[in-house]
């Protein structure tokens, strides 16, 4: 299935069950989010584009679980996963998505571009690969005045076709600045495969074109993703310059709520649907005896509640005044 | 009062600048150890080192990213796109994400960014180095769009971009860079909300910027020896664009001319004709006139060069013909 192999912790890696709780935790919030926005998009609650995470979740929850609240974040248009696992409100989420004033970008952003400055999160890009730049910006400032934080930039495979992937990747190593390149491989481009649109399709080799270490890692598997990112934070942050992590991963849903799928094969999507980040996981715990049926139902009912009270909060939410339109066009 | 050039203003605005605010830096292309493309940077290296004087790569899109993004987290970047073509590179940065951060985030991100490139034709380079694209620019919410027409303004504009907490766009006419005036060399920033008179009349009104001003006022000269005395407006802010001050010339005047280098069509001349209209229809005695930049790329020649580009005698023409 993988074209190649991918980084995967022993099986005997240390997992402390209350941390493994919590990863399954970040996981289920973002499967029952994005599926309650499906729900709420086919009712016309939501509107305009709707890219949906599921399938993805390990990405967002391991690699968030590596960083530090006081970094920087700069995430894609598929960016509810990023946003729920760097601790968003899901109300704030969900209000966004319906429009409302008590959104987190105060419903002028929408799906696309959830910010939240208070997190440090700099917000869901969607031209592909423009978040690139920010992000070497930002560690830029940060190394400038010799702080700590480092950047976690997130960006898809498609990305790295564009000409701000190389000219971001060259310049933070130029300058040695801390930014952590976050590549999620669900190897479409919206429609187009990367066999499709790239000649040479190990994305390590292009970071190691400049001169940044790279290494690609099971985006399945949340525990590996949390190890490979935690080390790859570690060096960014002790000043060893940027690093790319790739993670294999697969979006068991379109591109878009609009996608009709033609571009793949139903088989295709089912194989990867037995790699489930969250049923794997879960069968983890299990086998380990850290999760009996009344955690997991516990866990469920928890993550319904917030859900449930997310879309109370967007219901309830006012409309920004269209007299306020122009508003935050530029500073008072 | 001190005799500089306009490139020894910006020069001037830059380290004063640097001096006064550690989180200022200068990023672009050969902003350093070349000195800048133009000079306009020349030894500020020497003095600052090469972390706030930084040549970057030829990156357009990234090393203005990397500017929203640093000025995003806590620095007050001066970015130099050397001209205004090779900022085409940079558009994505500057249109999807500098003029849109704040607003689409709900006022949470601000981004206090100075750019600054030249612009306009006039100087033989082609069709990849001469054009004045700032009308595009101008186009565009969420951005300050400045024209420094004069010594004094390209010291006092830049040192007003960088106290602001949005995005700043500077455009300096290439033609201007070895331009004498006296000014007072310890000036602080200059008001960037409005248009200026730079010379009185009560027949007509020529509106320019840039190195527009200067035809226009040659203009105004050969006009007032015919017996036209001409009210001449420095435009110096392209975004917002100070309508007031125009209006209030042409409710004397009664007569508009605006001299833009840009392509006609869709110019900034396009839209202050459009206001005026608008606005002061009942004001004219004659339809808004344009003296504009041919539709054609900038060609090198230098007899077809000076066709394309707006003239003193085509504005005084132009302007003879509303008294006629």
């Amino acid at each position: 299935m993988s074209r190649r192999k991918a980084v995967t912790p022993p099986a005997d890696t240390p997992l402390e069950r209350e941390h493994g709780i919590a990863l399954l935790h970040g996981m289920l919030r973002i499967r029952r989010f994005e599926e309650k926005a499906a729900e709420l998009y086919q009712a016309g609650k939501i509107r305009g584009f709707l890219h949906l995470y599921i399938g993805e979740e390990a990405v967002a929850v391991g690699a968030m679980g590596a960083l530090r609240p006081d970094d920087a974040i700069v995430a894609t248009y598929r960016d509810h996963g990023h946003a729920l696992a760097r601790g968003i409100p899901a109300g704030a989420l969900m209000a966004e998505m319906y429009g409302k004033a008590n959104g987190c970008s105060r419903g002028r952003g929408g799906s696309m571009h959830f910010f939240d400055l208070s997190r440090r999160f700099f917000g869901g890009y969607a031209i592909v690969g423009g978040g690139l730049p920010i992000a070497v910006g930002l560690a830029l400032a940060d190394k400038m005045r010799g702080a700590a934080p480092i950047t976690a930039c997130f960006f898809g495979e498609g990305a790295v076709a564009e000409g701000e992937f190389h000219e971001s990747l060259n310049l933070a190593r130029l300058w040695q600045l801390p930014v952590l390149f976050l590549c999620e491989n669900n190897r479409y481009a919206m429609g187009t495969a990367l066999e499709r649109s790239e000649s040479v399709t190990d994305l390590r080799r292009k970071a190691e074109a400049y001169d940044v270490a790279a290494e690609t890692v099971d985006g399945m598997d949340v525990a590996a993703v949390e190890a490979a990112t935690r080390k790859a934070v570690e060096a960014v942050r002790s000043g060893g310059g940027p690093r790319l992590v790739e993670f294999e991963t697969y979006r068991f849903r379109g591109h878009s709520m609009a996608d009709p799928e033609l571009y793949r094969a139903r088989e295709e999507v089912e194989l990867w649907k037995q790699r489930d980040p969250i049923a794997a996981f879960t069968g983890r715990l299990r086998e380990r005896g850290m999760l009996s049926d009344a955690d997991l139902e516990s866990l469920e009912a928890a993550v319904a509640r917030e859900i449930d009270d997310a879309v109370a909060f967007a219901e309830a939410g006012p409309w920004e005044p269209v007299e306020d339109l122009a508003k935050f066009v530029m500073s008072d | 009062m001190t005799t500089m050039t306009y490139r020894e203003a910006l020069r001037s605005a830059l380290r004063d600048a640097l001096l006064a605010d550690e989180r200022v830096f200068l990023m672009g292309e050969d902003v350093g150890r070349y000195g800048g493309a133009f000079a306009v940077s020349h030894g500020l290296i020497d003095e600052f080192g090469p972390e706030r004087v930084r040549d970057a790569p030829l990156s357009e899109s990234a090393f203005v990213g990397a500017g929203i993004g640093a000025a995003l987290n806590g620095m007050r970047p001066i970015v130099e796109v050397m001209t205004v073509n090779f900022s085409m590179l940079a558009m994505d940065q500057i249109l999807n994400n500098a003029a849109t951060l704040r607003y689409m985030s709900g006022g949470q991100l601000n981004i206090p960014l100075v750019v600054r490139m030249a612009t306009g034709g006039g100087r033989q380079l082609g069709a990849q180095h001469s054009h004045s694209l700032e009308g595009w620019y101008a186009h565009i919410p969420g951005i300050t769009v400045l024209s420094p027409a004069t010594v004094a303004d390209a010291r006092g504009m830049v040192l007003a971009a960088i106290q602001r907490p949005d995005p700043v766009f500077i455009f300096e006419h290439a033609t201007l860079y070895p331009v004498e005036d006296d000014i007072d060399a310890q000036s602080g920033a200059v008001e960037i909300e409005h248009a200026a008179v730079r010379r009185r009349g009560k027949d007509v009104t020529l509106i320019g910027y840039g190195a527009s001003l200067g035809k226009a006022l040659s203009a105004s000269t050969e006009l007032a020896a015919q017996g036209i005395e001409a009210d001449v407006i420095d435009l110096r802010v392209l975004r917002p664009l100070d309508m007031d001050t125009v209006l209030e010339s042409v409710a004397k005047t009664h007569r508009a001319l605006m001299v833009d280098e840009a392509w006609r069509t869709g110019s900034l001349a396009a839209e202050v004709s459009a206001q005026i209209t608008e606005r002061g229809f009942d004001y004219l005695d004659w339809p808004v006139a344009r003296v504009c930049g041919a539709e054609v790329p900038a060609p090198y020649a230098r007899h077809m060069e000076d066709a394309s580009l707006p003239q003193t005698p085509a504005i005084v023409e132009a302007v003879q013909e509303m008294f006629a």
